[in-house]
């Protein structure tokens, strides 16, 4: 594990450089655990790594350090398989064709391949309501679009190299769009404003089907 | 009676702020709130407030506010050269405005954001635990909108000292908003540039691109090649340095993205933000690498700078 300051208020924990359910799930107890401390004002589990901030009147870096060395040798709670959310998909998005194209698959075959596992939340961030889902089946990988489109319509059904995700606010954007869904990831009038939590499960299935 | 202020006009951008929603970026929501909490903080100590209550952040332009009721407030931050029934009057000082009285600006002097505390706090919608505006999501602050001519704001409650005007906070005391150098301490990925991006990046002079705003300033400066695998994306924090493959690092300020996995080379320190806050597009600046434990130094003097507000209220 390696810490490091970010600032004089804050630092990270790099777990790992995988994208590994299991590092994963280590970063997000590890964060639940460092967020019920009393020195701690966030903290926040990326895909294998916890981003702290703390209040400065408390805690100091080693300080810190210290804890989370300690916290993380610990063995991790067993933590309950997250939720599991079912989402229908239009695959009718404006990238499909040209990434059955590129990835010489028909349309039916990357419906098929999208929808077949049951993808982790790994992380919830970015914008309000995004999540990063993943991992995506190797048949599908592709870097992110060379030119971002300016703005992506709330719904869109997304991927890029091992990942998945659905923009929940028209918002820019560089992922190959293949399909759409009416269900709502940002939910503002709620707390927390979001359907999907970091640990959760997402399985996508075909509307037209 | 609750004191009212009647917008008359509200300059570029004004939006209501407070220190944000540290809660919410779990979810994916930007923390927000003021962009130079010092400022903020000052103004809502000099009328007798706690520094976490609402107030109004004015970018490059003030309002126009007319007081329906007596009521105490303080600006603070940016000097748009502040006028009380067009008579000048002093920033970073409490003073009353009686009922009729007009507050406006005649033009920006120096700085960017100006912010104007009421005794009491402004009324604003609350949203994840935060009066905060945040414009992406529409929420929080005055219906998740800037001001517009016509609203009506109101005091949210009885300030927490009693008001008394011509409260000050002496010039020695505020950041030393002249000087565009921001200190920042080594990020996780500064070793992802080669020690010649290393020493540019503390050596080079920057200037603010045009497309920044709340959310984060583009640098231009010399471009800076960070090597190595793609990362995963992680937490990110108010004032990290990211260096994008363009090469143009880019100044996360208080509306940046939760997360991201472009490398951290720098974090500008908490006690260099409120200075962050007040560049505006085509300004220079410098960032300069200093250690963890003088960052600290820092931010102790300016927290005791605003703690002699809090005294001074007994």
């Amino acid at each position: 594990m390696r810490i490091s300051p970010l600032g004089d208020t804050a630092l990270l924990a790099e777990l790992s450089t995988r994208l590994d359910t299991a590092v994963n799930t280590r970063a997000i107890a590890l964060a639940a655990a460092l967020k019920k401390r009393r020195d701690v004002r966030q903290a926040i589990a990326g895909y294998a790594s916890v981003t702290v901030q703390f209040d400065p009147e408390l805690a100091t870096h080693d300080s810190l350090s210290a804890a989370i060395k300690r916290l993380a040798a610990k063995r991790p709670p067993m933590t309950e398989p997250g939720r599991l959310h079912r989402i229908p998909v239009n695959y009718d998005g404006p990238d499909i064709a040209a990434v059955g194209e590129r990835l010489q698959l028909t349309r039916e075959k990357i419906i098929e391949l999208h929808s077949r596992p049951i993808y982790r939340v790994f992380l919830v961030g970015f914008v309000p309501g995004w999540a990063y889902l993943g991992p995506l089946p190797k048949e599908l990988v592709l870097p992110r679009r060379a030119v971002p489109r300016t703005l992506v319509p709330a719904g869109s059904v997304a991927m890029a190299g091992r990942q998945t995700g659905i923009y929940p606010l028209p918002t820019p954007g560089g992922w190959h769009l293949i399909g759409r869904t009416s269900v709502k990831l940002f939910l503002p009038d709620s707390d927390p404003p979001c359907l999907f939590r970091a640990g959760d499960r997402v399985k996508f299935f075909s509307a037209q089907s | 009676m609750i004191p009212t202020l009647l917008v008359e006009s509200t300059g570029v951008l004004t939006t209501v702020q407070d220190l944000g929603r540290l809660n919410a970026v779990s979810a994916g929501v930007q923390a927000g709130g003021a962009m130079d909490r010092f400022a903020h903080s000052a103004a809502n100590l000099l009328v007798g407030n706690d520094p976490g209550l609402a107030t109004l952040e004015c970018t490059l332009t003030g309002p126009a506010l007319v007081a329906e009721h007596t009521c105490l407030i303080a600006i603070a931050g940016a000097d748009f050269d502040p006028r009380v029934n067009g008579a000048p009057v002093s920033p970073w000082t409490s003073l009353f405005l009686g009922p009729g009285d007009r507050l406006t600006f005649a033009g920006r002097r120096n700085g960017a954001r100006m912010y104007i505390a009421v005794a009491g706090g402004f009324e604003a919608d609350r949203w994840l635990g935060s009066l905060s505006t945040n414009l992406l999501a529409g929420r929080g602050g005055r219906e998740g909108r800037p001001l517009k001519a016509g609203d009506t704001l109101r005091v949210a409650g009885e300030a927490r000292k009693p008001g008394v005007a011509g409260r000050r906070m002496p010039e020695q005391l505020r950041p030393e908003y002249g000087d565009h150098t921001l200190h920042a301490v080594a990020g996780p990925h500064l070793k992802r540039l080669d020690p010649d991006g290393r020493r540019l990046l503390f050596q080079a002079t920057y200037r603010v691109g045009r497309d920044s705003d709340r959310m984060g300033y583009r640098l231009e400066g010399p471009q800076l090649i960070a090597t190595g695998d793609e990362l995963l994306s992680f937490g990110l924090v108010a004032g990290a340095v990211q260096m994008p493959s363009s090469g143009q690092p880019i100044l996360l300020m208080a509306d940046h993205q939760t997360a991201g996995g472009y490398p951290v080379v720098a974090t500008v320190v908490s006690a260099s933000l409120p200075i962050a806050a007040q560049l505006l597009p085509g300004d220079e600046l410098r960032l300069a690498d200093i250690t963890v434990e003088r960052a600290q130094t820092m931010r102790r003097a300016l927290a005791g700078a605003l703690e002699t507000l809090r005294e001074g209220a007994r």
